[in-house]
């Protein structure tokens, strides 16, 4: 186990590499200079030389690059020009809401799912699975800012059961913060309900036609014993790799869902600050939804290393 | 055998080439999905290369007495904010978006063909290439994009390239797998040994094996860039007004929500059914070019 997660850990080295590369490069592809940029048509010389001094951007691009990634190591983001404040400092004021969407999508995500996709995989091939295999189909056809959109026009606009937009932290009460987080909530979850759902249903299927599975049934056990213990339960690995993964697509998507809503999260403030070309927020925000993404995908593959050996053994 | 009459040979080949044809036609009329997406996508397709022959109204004619319409005789769709039909809108927004995402489809899988057809063919390059994509693989998609499109500057040009770097990388590993499975074959060792030359091996021999998983996964990109494109014109930094797409139609439609519920459906009722179009097609290519790479059925 240990050599696997020290395999896993070393691959991470040349991944986070190319990460700080690309997302370190994407100020630099500018056209013209980001300082004359940021500051408009009317700056003179001296003042974009001036800020360019300050962004360090008059340096080789290679010392620009090591003072960036040393910067990292230290947890120092460099600043927001706009804001006057360190990114880290930016970034941990708007990433609390995001988490709590994220994570409420998730949890309507499964609820909605595995009872479904087990229920799909039981009925094979009945109209109950035709229709629930219907539903993913075009649940996954429908972008997230598309479904916000649409619930907050039904539920908002048309028959006003719910706030149409804003956000209560959780300071304000549970139930205050979850009423302004359940539509896009909602619309954040439905294409990982979907994909949750079909996963489910197809690693049950496999299950359910193992020998054991028959053994079971021939002992005399009921059908919900049978799906509902001994098929689930061995069918939750492959579930819970998706799980994972879609966590990740998750803050992702969160970003996009935040600003139908106006919810003042990591999405916001990068767009805010594309508006005012404030680039070490956009770099800073990127990079660390990178490593949430990338770090999550880290966990799921060590936890199934270590429940399925064949995972850690397999050489490649 | 060499009795047989030559009209006869002639006529058995093509009662042959007709059943093998047949057999073909058959296998497409019982993949239900595969025609639904392809009539759903045509439908699309049409209406964007029909479209200025279609609508009676000018996209760009703004009338200010006939703001935030609802839908009526004159107005199909209705009117958005500045008085513009919207169904004009619609149907020159699809040539936008469809466009967007059909040349983000085609760049993508060009540039990722190439890759993972020389990652697969030189170790040390394929070394160096994969980590580049998986490091660019790393990087969430939208937030990539939105990255790129942020240093680049709103354009339908930009969003094009922006989504194309953001889709490579996955076409790129597609059509890397594909082609290993072929290089480790007897028959690329035997061309080797002939003598063949590398670029021979590689495009006339690999390349052709790795198509079928290409196209379906274009066609999955062509979708998901369909989406990408609409995300992105939605949060503002995509396709740029004047020019409609279905993802800025939605942004000025968010901004009169209260007003105006056609600005929002009727745009998002084309996305949602172009993709689902193009999804049915996609999963209906993989089931037809190769029956084993089916996923969910059994």
């Amino acid at each position: 186990m240990a050599a696997y997660v020290a395999k896993r850990l070393l691959s991470l080295i040349p991944v986070l590499f190319v990460v700080s590369v690309a997302i370190f490069l994407i100020i630099h592809i500018t056209p013209g200079d980001p300082a004359s940029s940021i500051l408009g048509m009317e700056a003179t010389e001296e003042e974009i030389a001036r800020l360019n001094a300050e962004l360090g951007l008059d340096r080789p691009i290679a010392e620009q690059y090591v003072r960036w990634v040393a910067g990292l190591f230290r947890g120092d983001l460099g600043d927001s020009i706009f804001m006057r404040m360190p990114v880290s400092q930016a970034i941990a004021e708007h990433i609390g809401p995001t988490l709590s969407l994220a994570l409420l999508a998730e949890l309507f995500a499964l609820v909605l799912a595995i009872p479904f996709g087990v229920l799909a995989a039981w009925k094979r091939g009945s109209l109950a699975d035709y229709a629930l295999m219907g539903a993913t189909l075009l649940g996954m056809a429908v972008p997230s800012f598309l479904l916000g959109l649409l619930l907050m026009l039904a539920f908002g606009v048309k028959l006003g059961w719910l706030p149409v937009a804003g956000y209560k932290p959780l300071s304000a009460g549970l139930a205050e913060h979850l009423k302004f987080l359940i539509l896009p909530a909602v619309s954040l979850g439905a294409i990982q309900a979907a994909l949750i759902a079909r996963m489910t249903r197809a690693s049950v299927l496999d299950i359910l036609n193992l020998p054991f599975v028959r053994t079971a049934r021939s002992k005399g056990l009921g059908e919900a014993k049978v799906v509902g213990k001994h098929a689930l339960r061995n069918a939750l690995l492959p579930i819970l790799t998706v799980i994972g993964q879609t966590f990740g697509t998750l803050v992702t998507g969160a970003v996009v869902v935040e600003s139908i809503f106006n919810i003042p999260g990591l999405g916001q403030l990068i767009l805010n600050s594309i508006e005012r070309r404030d680039y070490a927020v956009i770099q800073g925000v990127v990079l660390i939804v990178t490593l949430i993404y990338v770090a999550i995908n880290l966990i799921v593959d060590l936890l199934y290393g270590a429940v399925d050996p064949r995972v850690r053994l397999d050489k490649r | 055998m060499d009795t047989l009459n030559p009209d006869a040979y002639e006529s058995v080949r093509r009662a042959l080439s007709r059943e093998r044809r047949r057999i073909r036609l058959a296998r497409i009329r019982r993949n239900a999905g595969l025609q639904a997406g392809a009539v759903l996508f045509l439908f699309f397709v049409l209406m964007a290369l029909a479209g200025p022959f279609l609508v009676s109204h000018d996209p760009a004619e703004m009338k200010v007495t006939d703001r935030l319409l609802p839908p009526s005789a004159e107005h199909w769709l209705g009117t958005d904010e500045f008085g513009r039909d919207l169904l004009a809108r619609i149907v020159y927004g699809s040539r936008v978006s469809i466009g967007t995402g059909l040349s983000v489809a085609l760049a993508a899988s060009a540039a990722g063909l190439v890759i993972g057809l020389y990652a697969s063919y030189y170790k040390t390059l394929d070394h160096i290439l994969m980590r580049i994509c998986d490091g660019l693989y790393a990087i969430p998609g939208i937030l990539l994009a939105i990255a790129l499109m942020a240093a680049l500057g709103a354009s339908v040009t930009n969003v094009i390239v922006a989504l194309s770097v953001v889709y490579t990388p996955g076409i790129a590993r597609i059509v890397r797998s594909a082609a290993l499975s072929v290089r480790g074959q007897t028959f690329i060792e035997a061309l080797e040994v002939q003598g063949a030359g590398a670029t021979r091996i590689i495009w006339r021999h690999i390349m052709p094996n790795t198509l079928s998983p290409l196209i379906v996964q274009a066609t999955f990109v062509f979708a998901e860039a369909i989406i990408s494109e609409a995300a992105l014109s939605f949060l503002g930094v995509g396709i740029p007004a004047p020019d409609p797409s279905w993802g800025n139609i939605l942004q000025a439609g968010k901004l009169v929500i209260f007003k105006a519920w056609w600005m929002v459906v009727f745009p998002g009722i084309a996305i949602v059914l172009t993709v689902l179009g193009l999804n049915l097609l996609g999963d209906g290519l993989r089931d037809h070019l190769d029956p084993r790479l089916s996923g969910n059925r059994r």
